[in-house]
């Protein structure tokens, strides 16, 4: 027998792996906290799989599909708030069902540590009517991915394999499989089955019902829905990340843990209710499961003790189960520590100008959403990919001209090309005015430095033609389009002070790349604190490595700073200066 | 063996991950079962960061929960004093005499603790370590992380050989002096 080589994986890590081992062909994504890993770690398949990111998530799951429909398996990647702007496909996907194998994997972030939102992947893949594997380890995340395909091609069916951040983001063993190489089935035309005009999707209707029926039967044998019995007073039903927080929590507690969450292995379920004096359903975020098992005349106990809010823990269930209060010291009073623009970040410098000239910022989803918090304050705004531009669209047909000429719409270089282009053709479209600021860093910078449309690179490193930018908006038909360096504060302050004078769109691209792609050694600003005249400008752009000092002069940390220069530029008293050699 | 609970706390781009990947290989090389939890994304820019390493014969849970901790390596002084009270009545907390002043306090809206070593001394078993100078002594304050990982080595159970076994199939292979170096030093550094 073959040794099984044993190593230990980032869960994303080792859904990137159960892919390859799967025989996947394609898979497609956009980066999104928590998902982003899954396509850095495909990549290094590259020899034996396509990977890619495309623009946005709906692109990302109609590649899949297509890839699917020739006959290979494919697979999908992103984010809870991601799967909303693939919805439009996925739904009707769901119709088509599958030739080749195709998984949709959609990562949920209970407790918010990177999104917008806390929604329930799992009631969005109901609405669908598609299954739903969750994995509660790195192993199980390999092994689920895998499966997913099969049951993929055995019932016609996309599969949703559902993660969260904590399975997402924890390490643990993962034992190495031989990869599958005859996954693939020839193209097979019917276009009863792929095209979903209404004479089509009628009967297909039908059909899904039927599978998912088919599908719902077998979950009462499927090995991944397990029971662990061990004491009947207490059962719990429970799956994904939640069933380590139980098996931690109850150790003397019968266990239901179920693999598959969507559709419900109903006979297993009434069977260990029967087995157990009280059962509770440990479920985070919404009670998709205990809806389902009250609905079913079960007697249990859910969310009348547990949370629909953020991440659970052994404790909390200990303590909702048991009553057992665990031990703990009181924490300490220590100021808050939130996330903030890096040393050297040009957004800092853009909001700073933005905020010297008195503007409200539409704001979007990266690193530069921190530039609604102190002491940046500049984004009022900030809801989804792309929504800066429109919102702004919105204000000024609410408000009118004079109105938006107090605002601006800020956006990143991804983002934009994710579905900001759209809300900038709907502006010169509807004959807007309004200046939008493309802040251009060269990469996707809040999801660890992925490239794009725009970057000239693809996720498998190859060199692409480079979108521009500056002429795609040109080609749109905005007529005002300047790029501007980031760190020049008094060219970006003229620009954008007379393109908001301007009854028309603009467009101001702030070109500089991440600070964090910049590499070699860089150049650091030191103060002289005889120079300094405690005025504290400095110290309002909200630089990390600046420091007051006890006597009111400031200190900056040579171990942070970046050289970008911009507290240098800001001082009136020459007390700080750029020094080349670090 | 009851699992072992290990935290490694700090300021998002201390180099928390790569610290806690070095103990997660430390632990599979000694045959444990194994757990890290780790913190990606927005958090991580300049923010607080906290990773969580679990090993013993059989990890459900991957995070430390209140109380658990047997061992918090702390990057910088403020974030040991918010992740002190994770630790076990008998446990460890090994500072990294360090301040980075939170955005709060930068802007003069919160006031950074005074003697938070010598006050979590009243209530902890506490080890301070001045990492960043001997970091700099090397030439390389970005080294700092070993040191303070060496430091914490004295009060774990893995010997100096598999430390180094580890450090060299983790860290780039170009920087795998320089971390054994760091590491070294921490881990012959009198503590207090």
């Amino acid at each position: 027998m073959a040794q099984t080589k044993k190593v230990i994986m980032l869960g994303n890590e080792a859904i990137a792996r159960g892919a390859y081992e799967a025989g996947v062909k394609v898979s497609a994504a956009y980066p999104g906290t928590p998902s982003t890993e899954i396509s850095e770690y495909l990549v290094q398949y590259k020899d034996s799989l396509y990977c890619e990111w495309s623009p946005n998530e709906k692109v990302a799951a109609e590649v899949a599909l297509g890839a699917s429909i020739a006959g290979s398996r494919a697979m999908a990647c992103m984010k809870h708030v991601g799967f909303n702007v693939a919805a439009d496909p996925v739904y009707s996907i769901s119709y088509i069902g599958v030739n080749g194998g195709l998984v949709f994997v959609v990562a949920d972030d209970p407790g918010l540590y990177s999104s917008q939102n806390e929604q329930d992947t799992r009631m969005v893949a109901r609405a669908a009517k598609l299954p739903v594997l969750e994995p509660a380890d790195s192993a199980e995340a390999k092994e689920f991915t895998k499966l997913a395909f099969e049951i993929s091609e055995k019932f016609d069916r996309p599969v949703v394999l559902r993660i969260t951040t904590r399975l997402a983001h924890s390490q643990g063993i993962v034992e190495l499989c031989e990869p599958c190489t005859d996954a693939d089935r020839p193209y097979v035309k019917n276009i009863s089955k792929t095209v979903m005009m209404p004479n089509n999707a009628k009967p297909r209707h039908a059909v899904i019902e039927q599978c998912n029926a088919e599908l719902a039967q077998a979950a009462n044998t499927m090995p991944i829905n397990k029971i662990e019995m061990a004491g009947t007073e207490i059962g719990v039903i429970t799956s994904g990340i939640p069933y380590q927080y139980v098996k931690e929590a109850l150790p003397d507690a019968s266990v239901l843990k179920l693999g598959m969450v969507n559709p419900l292995p109903k006979e297993l379920i009434c069977d260990f209710a029967s087995k157990v004096d009280k059962l509770y359903i440990i479920e985070e975020l919404d009670p998709v499961i205990e809806e389902q098992v009250k609905s079913w005349g079960i007697e249990v106990y859910g969310k009348e003790l547990f949370t629909v809010l953020g991440e659970y823990s052994a404790n909390m269930i200990k303590k909702a189960v048991l009553g057992e209060d665990t031990y703990i010291s009181q924490p300490a009073q220590a100021p808050g520590r939130p996330p903030i623009l890096c040393p050297g970040c040009p957004h800092r410098s853009v909001f700073h100008v933005i905020k010297k000239i008195g503007l409200h910022a539409a704001g979007d989803i990266g690193c530069y959403t921190l530039g609604a918090v102190a002491p940046l304050s500049v984004i009022d705004t900030t809801v989804c990919m792309g929504s800066s531009i429109s919102s702004l669209h919105g204000m000024e047909k609410a408000k009118g001209k004079e109105f938006i000429k107090e605002w601006v719409a800020v956006i990143g270089d991804s983002t934009f090309m994710h579905t900001g282009v759209n809300s900038l053709m709907n502006m010169v479209y509807n004959n807007a005015s309004g200046t939008v600021i493309i802040m251009d860093n060269s990469t996707t910078g809040m999801t660890g430095h992925q490239d794009h449309a725009a970057t000239g690179k693809t996720l498998q490193g190859d060199a692409a033609y480079a979108i521009d930018i500056e002429g795609l908006c040109k080609a749109i038909g905005v007529k005002n389009v300047f790029s501007v360096n980031a760190f020049d504060l008094e060219l970006l302050e003229k620009t954008i002070k007379e393109e908001q004078e301007k009854d028309e769109v603009s467009v101001i691209i702030t070109k500089t790349p991440c600070v964090l792609l910049t590499k070699g050694k860089k150049p650091v600003c030191i103060a002289d604190s005889e120079k300094c005249k405690k005025c504290g400008l400095c110290l309002k752009p909200g630089c990390p490595a600046i420091t007051k000092q006890s006597d009111g002069t400031v200190k900056i940390d040579d171990t942070m700073c970046t050289g970008c220069g911009l507290c240098a530029k800001l001082c009136k008293f020459g007390a700080i200066e750029l020094v080349k050699e670090g | 063996m009851a699992a072992k609970n290990i935290m490694i706390v700090g300021v998002g781009g201390q180099g928390t991950l790569l610290t806690s990947r070095i103990l997660g290989g430390l632990a599979i090389g000694a045959g444990y079962d194994v757990k890290l939890s780790e913190v990606h994304g927005m958090a991580q820019r300049g923010g607080s960061v906290v990773t969580f390493v679990r090993y013993g014969e059989n990890v459900y849970e991957p995070i430390v929960e209140e109380g658990q901790a047997d061992v918090i390596i702390a990057f910088e002084k403020l974030e040991a004093l918010r992740y002190a009270h994770f630790l076990k009545k008998d446990g460890v907390i090994i500072v990294n005499d360090w301040r980075i002043d939170p955005m709060p306090v930068v802007i003069g809206t919160a006031e950074y603790p005074e003697n938070i070593i010598e006050n979590l001394k009243k209530e902890h078993n506490v080890y301070s370590v001045n990492a960043m100078d001997e970091a700099k002594k090397l030439g390389n304050p970005r080294t700092f992380n070993l040191v303070v990982l060496g430091a914490a080595a004295q009060h774990m159970d893995f010997s100096i050989e598999e430390w180094h076994s580890v450090i060299e199939s983790t860290v780039p292979s170009k920087t795998v002096e320089i971390n054994k170096t760091a590491f070294n030093v921490g881990y012959n550094l009198a503590t207090d």
